[in-house]
């Protein structure tokens, strides 16, 4: 099946700071058809993103599909709290980056 | 009681880069019935809470809090501010008093009513708490207060909700100066005090409390005007190149928060799962089915910050592509030499090693770790409680990534091109040590409002 990378599907694929604890990540699409083919396509899921981030289950603290932003959203929680000695990330502003690759089924 | 109320909020955090005057003006220019905003953040890290220190530049908070108080006055509508300077702390919420009424001489205001809320809780008041049973439960997955968690806390806030400052509204207040506040609080508390709707009234400071963040095309600093009614809340972009569509304020709902649908304040959650959105003109917003669900018990949220240590920071770099296939090799060499003098990490010194151009940014969480580019830049970092203690277990650290010694190895004058052979001093490193809830009998508890009159001579 032919595959086309989330970061031409999507409009905004970003992550930032849900509070101390966790990173929040939106993937947020511009119109209707491609957000449910996303959806629908099975590549996005929350094992999907265990997966790609190498993390237990119940680190992934969300997954949520969002209709009214048209959005797919998910939380992480962080291993120790945001600006703790050896912080990679304070705001959490650049952990979306390899959701852009992720292959999604566009058909035949 | 009116059958709208309108709120301006020019900044999502006062200070953290100056307010934009143009949209501001725009909206004065409205005549909006409050002027509101939050100044504080706990995404800026630990440090500012811990040590008790701003973290945005005094000029830039005088800027903003003189835009604010000269239109507030000018119009003769309160001006609420909230998380004073950053961490909202007894220090923030003084520094902005002592602004206000320097403002006030400069500008000869005619005599108004300052209000100061205060919201720092001693870390004994809250050990008394707990030591008569009080349970403080961790949020975001973490575990309850414990004493020794509290004990390795050196300052906590509490997140105040509406109430302290619609007591400060009622007491004649022009300009309120709060201390850490749930940010949809600040433009909640005026909109509950006029009579509108929990629901509506929390919604209006959901999607107001980022200012232009709500808006399309992403900016910043700019703008926006809220307008809250018995059940629906407008939103409209006053910036000429921005607007608030469905996608922008529906997309807003979720900006930093675990959840789009529900939002948590002191007493209450908001529930956002039925709201509608409506494109009500251009560059207006409407947005209708939002509700309210108060807490059976009131709980407060509590922030606290404690220092970890002194921090020491240095920086190395690699291009040979048999030293950086073998970096972790490296790394571990240059973390036993501090051993042998240090023992293990942990309680006497911390040790980390970034390396960019592999994993520096996301760590463990990086797909592509196995793969790092053609030359890494490492960051040591190194705390310990004596700054001297941090500095030579820093230098250490990264001296010996230059005497690295791998096997087959062609460069043998030194396997780390060092930028310079210097050990900067970081400021100290703070965790947080508190994100949890404490039970409150009556929502006033744990704040301080102080009146006073500021006149000009």
């Amino acid at each position: 099946m032919r595959t086309t990378p989330l970061v031409e599907l999507a409009k905004t694929i970003r992550s930032k700071n849900a509070g101390v604890d966790q990173i929040t990540f939106d993937v947020i699409f511009a119109d209707r058809a491609s957000y449910d083919l996303v959806r629908r396509s099975g590549a996005l899921t929350a094992d999907a993103v265990c997966r790609l981030y190498g993390i237990p289950r119940e680190r992934l603290t969300a997954f949520v599909e969002y209709d009214p932003a048209l959005a797919i959203k998910f939380t992480i929680r962080r291993e120790r709290p945001s600006g703790s000695p050896g912080e990679r990330d304070v705001f959490g502003a650049q952990q979306y980056a390899p959701l852009f690759d992720l292959a999604i089924p566009v058909g035949d | 009681m009116a059958d709208r109320l309108s709120i301006l909020s020019p900044t999502g955090h006062l200070g953290f880069t100056p307010i934009e005057r143009g949209s501001f003006e725009l909206g004065v220019a409205r005549r909006p019935d409050l002027i509101v905003a939050d100044s504080g953040s706990c995404d800026i890290g630990p440090q500012p809470l811990g040590a008790d220190e701003h973290c945005s530049p005094e000029a830039w908070q005088r800027h903003d809090l003189e835009l604010m108080l000269l239109a507030a006055r000018r119009l003769g509508v309160p001006m609420i501010v909230g998380s004073a300077s950053d961490t909202g702390t007894d220090r923030g919420v003084r520094q902005y008093a002592a602004i206000v009424r320097e403002l006030a001489r400069k500008h000869r205001l005619a005599p108004f009513r300052l209000a100061t809320i205060r919201s720092e809780v001693a870390r004994d008041e809250v050990a008394r708490r707990m030591a008569a049973g009080a349970r403080v439960e961790g949020l975001d997955g973490r575990d309850d207060l414990t004493p020794a968690l509290l004990a390795r806390t050196d300052r906590l806030v509490a997140v105040m909700g509406v109430a302290p400052i619609i007591r400060a509204l009622d007491g004649g207040a022009d300009v309120v100066i709060a201390g850490r506040s749930s940010d949809s609080c600040l433009f909640a508390a005026p909109a509950i005090r006029a009579g509108f709707p929990e629901a509506a009234a929390y919604y209006l400071g959901k999607v107001l409390e980022c200012a232009s963040f709500a808006a399309e095309p992403f900016m910043g600093k700019e703008s926006i005007i809220g307008t809250v009614s018995a059940d629906a809340v407008s939103v409209t972009a006053l910036h000429e190149g921005q607007r608030c569509t469905v996608a922008s304020v529906a997309s807003h709902a979720m900006y930093e928060r675990a959840n789009p649908f529900f939002e948590h304040v002191a007493g209450g959650v908001l529930d956002m799962t039925h709201c509608r959105y409506e494109q009500a003109d251009e560059r207006s917003t409407r947005v209708t089915g939002f509700s309210f669900r108060r807490d059976a018990v009131y709980r407060i949220k509590l922030e606290g910050a404690g220092k970890v240590g002194e921090r020491a920071v240095s920086i190395a770099g690699i291009r040979d592509p048999y030293t950086i296939r073998h970096i972790d090799a490296v790394i571990a060499w240059a973390r036993g030499k501090v051993q042998e003098r240090w023992g293990e990490p942990g309680e006497r010194y911390q040790l980390h090693y970034h390396v960019y151009g592999r994993d520096g940014v996301m760590g463990p969480w990086e797909p592509r770790r196995a793969t790092p580019g053609h030359e890494l830049c490492l960051v040591v970092e190194a705390v310990a409680d004596r700054f001297e203690d941090a500095e030579v277990i820093c230098a250490l650290g990264t001296r010996n990534l230059f005497y690295a010694r791998l096997p087959e190895v062609k460069g043998t004058a030194g396997t780390a091109g060092l930028m310079m052979d210097e050990v900067l001093r970081g400021k100290p490193g703070y965790e947080w040590t508190v994100n949890h809830v404490l039970p409150l009998a009556d929502p006033l508890e744990l704040t301080t409002l102080e009146l006073e009159e500021v006149a000009a001579a």
